[in-house]
């Protein structure tokens, strides 16, 4: 009883800290923006100006918040204190009518929010889209092939992952037979598990090696970067695996080696399904269509999973943090008060997505592991 | 609505950042990882299976020895007994041949006593002999200067002839 009452009042202090110090940070905000307001009354024609009195009008908008955080941008932005904004301008890259534009997305900064004949609009239904400016609409379709932020988190965390798995793979080459050390005893029961619990066990023994780089791969592409789209700062904190597109490319990575490594026996199975009434098949072919769609809802449920996952634990996070200032519009006392209800919540969201992280790895892993094992499993004889 | 719509440019970036990734992590990461793993589990294995095996060998020597060591004992203990009894055997004979010796001795010894007695005897026969020859002659000198006593002894020898 005593050492649960001492567990709780650490907890509280540390809650309590956190607190203060996000308080630190909303105060500086407020000051500013406050400041900035003042600064920017008589230049009523200029973007941040006309952005904060929309922004005064509307009063805190936690749905565009959210949506800003979860969705792909084309800068990255570390911290943003009133005006004054950190941010990262990342290459933009068009295709357009053919030819290649490339310049900065820092180019956009202007009032118009365009560059040569190109606009990145921050309000309206292609927010956060490249166009053709209002003036120069027409023409051929605009190919955005720009290194967004999240393009970038996943260079980065490729670059990552090279770094530490060759450091890795060193380190057993040089000290061969020996136990492991370091980075190397800390990754070698992961590794030692997908090998053991998820190819062995799905593919099975005879086959399995094949498939093991990829799956390596995808467990810990994904893994590492729920946990980086965990972390707040720079570099983490930019929501890779939350991305339909980034799911979808892994899911048809999963579909194209599945198909591509299914024996005869798998396609066989597909188009004349054993152990159904043949009228199922003949006139109709009812169960072949039931098959292929199945084919396809395969990788389309591994990408919709770890895509809702992931988003709906940053959704709820940020979630928490609206809450803090929705209940600080109607009034600063209740906004501090919520705040400590709020913190304590997105701890144990962060713990629970910590948890995430791992299932949805481990999950997106085993279920590829288990279409490779449908794909290449022998015919049984009876 | 853009967040469930796949970006082109997004899905271009991650199938080649993926690509490069993969087939780079599979030469320079998995691929030796992987060896080294399967590797360390072999030598593991033939680590142990070896012991098993030393560890019978061990046994088989600790066996083997022990019959060499039960051996050498019975080899050493019927050395032992061998050398007691020809020790016995010596020991009799030298007593059979000792007491065979001391007999021969003796017997030579008694036969030269007995021989050295007779030799003894027989020149003191001769001697006494030669001086009851002397005395007689002596007395019978002296007796028969006289002729009646020579005449008296005389007579006495013929009674004594007579009388055998």
């Amino acid at each position: 009883m005593r050492k649960y009452f001492q567990s709780l009042t650490r907890f509280f202090f540390r809650t309590v800290i956190l607190i203060s110090l996000f308080f630190l940070f909303h105060g500086l905000t407020s000051f500013a923006s406050a400041q900035e307001n003042v600064n920017q009354v008589p230049a009523s024609d200029s973007v941040f100006a006309k952005e904060h009195k929309e922004k005064k009008a509307e009063g805190f908008n936690a749905g565009d918040m959210i949506m800003e955080h979860v969705v792909d941008n084309h800068e990255w932005q570390i911290l943003e204190i009133g005006h004054f904004a950190l941010k990262v301008p990342l290459p933009v890259i068009i295709i357009y009518g053919g030819k290649l534009f490339t310049f900065s997305s820092s180019r956009f900064d202007n009032e118009e929010r365009s560059y040569i004949g190109f606009s990145l609009p921050e309000e309206g239904p292609d927010k956060g889209k490249i166009i053709r400016t209002a003036a120069v609409t027409g023409g051929p379709k605009v190919y955005d092939f720009s290194i967004t932020k999240t393009v970038l988190a996943i260079i980065l965390s490729a670059l990552l992952m090279l770094f530490i798995f060759i450091s890795v793979a060193r380190a057993y080459t040089r000290n061969l037979n020996k136990a492991p050390k370091g980075m190397q005893s800390l990754l070698e029961p992961l590794i030692l598990f997908i090998r053991d619990d998820i190819a062995k066990s799905s593919i099975g023994e005879k086959k399995y090696e094949k498939y093991m780089p990829y799956l390596l791969t995808i467990f810990f592409f994904i893994f590492l970067n729920n946990v980086l789209g965990l972390i707040p700062i720079f570099p983490g904190g930019a929501n890779v695996t939350g991305n339909i597109a980034v799911t979808m490319v892994m899911a048809v990575f999963t579909f194209i080696l599945t198909s591509v490594s299914g024996n005869k026996h798998y396609w066989v199975d597909i188009v004349n399904t054993p152990g159904v009434p043949w009228w199922l098949k003949l006139p109709v072919p009812l169960m072949p269509i039931v098959e292929i769609i199945g084919l396809i809802t395969k990788p389309f449920v591994l990408m919709v999973r770890l895509f809702a996952n992931i988003t709906a634990g940053h959704i709820i996070a940020l979630g928490f943090v609206s809450l803090i200032f929705i209940f600080g519009a109607m009034n600063v006392a209740l906004g501090y008060g919520v705040s400590v209800v709020s913190v304590a919540f997105m701890i144990f969201m962060n713990l629970l997505e910590l948890l995430v992280a791992f299932i949805q790895a481990y999950v997106f892993t085993l279920l590829s592991a288990l279409y490779f094992g449908l794909a290449t499993m022998e015919p049984e004889h009876h | 609505m853009e967040l469930i719509t796949p970006g082109l440019g997004l899905i271009f970036w991650m199938t080649l950042v993926f690509l490069a990734l993969l087939l780079l992590l599979k030469k320079f990461a998995w691929i030796p990882i992987l060896k080294a793993l399967k590797d360390r589990e072999d030598a593991i294995t033939d680590a142990l299976s070896s012991a098993v095996k030393a560890q019978e060998e061990m046994k088989q020597l600790q066996f083997s020895n022990e019959q060499l060591l039960a051996e050498a004992k019975n080899e050493r203990d019927s050395i032992l007994n061998e050398a007691r009894k020809i020790k016995e055997k010596i020991i009799e004979e030298a007593r059979l041949k000792a007491s065979e010796e001391a007999g021969n001795i003796t017997a030579s010894a008694l036969e030269n006593i007995r021989n050295e007695k007779m030799a003894a005897f027989t020149e003191l026969k001769n001697e006494v002999g030669q001086l009851s020859l002397e005395v007689a002659k002596k007395i019978l000198e002296r007796e028969l200067s006289d002729p009646k006593k020579q005449e008296e002894f005389s007579r006495h020898l013929l009674d004594e002839i007579k009388l055998n």
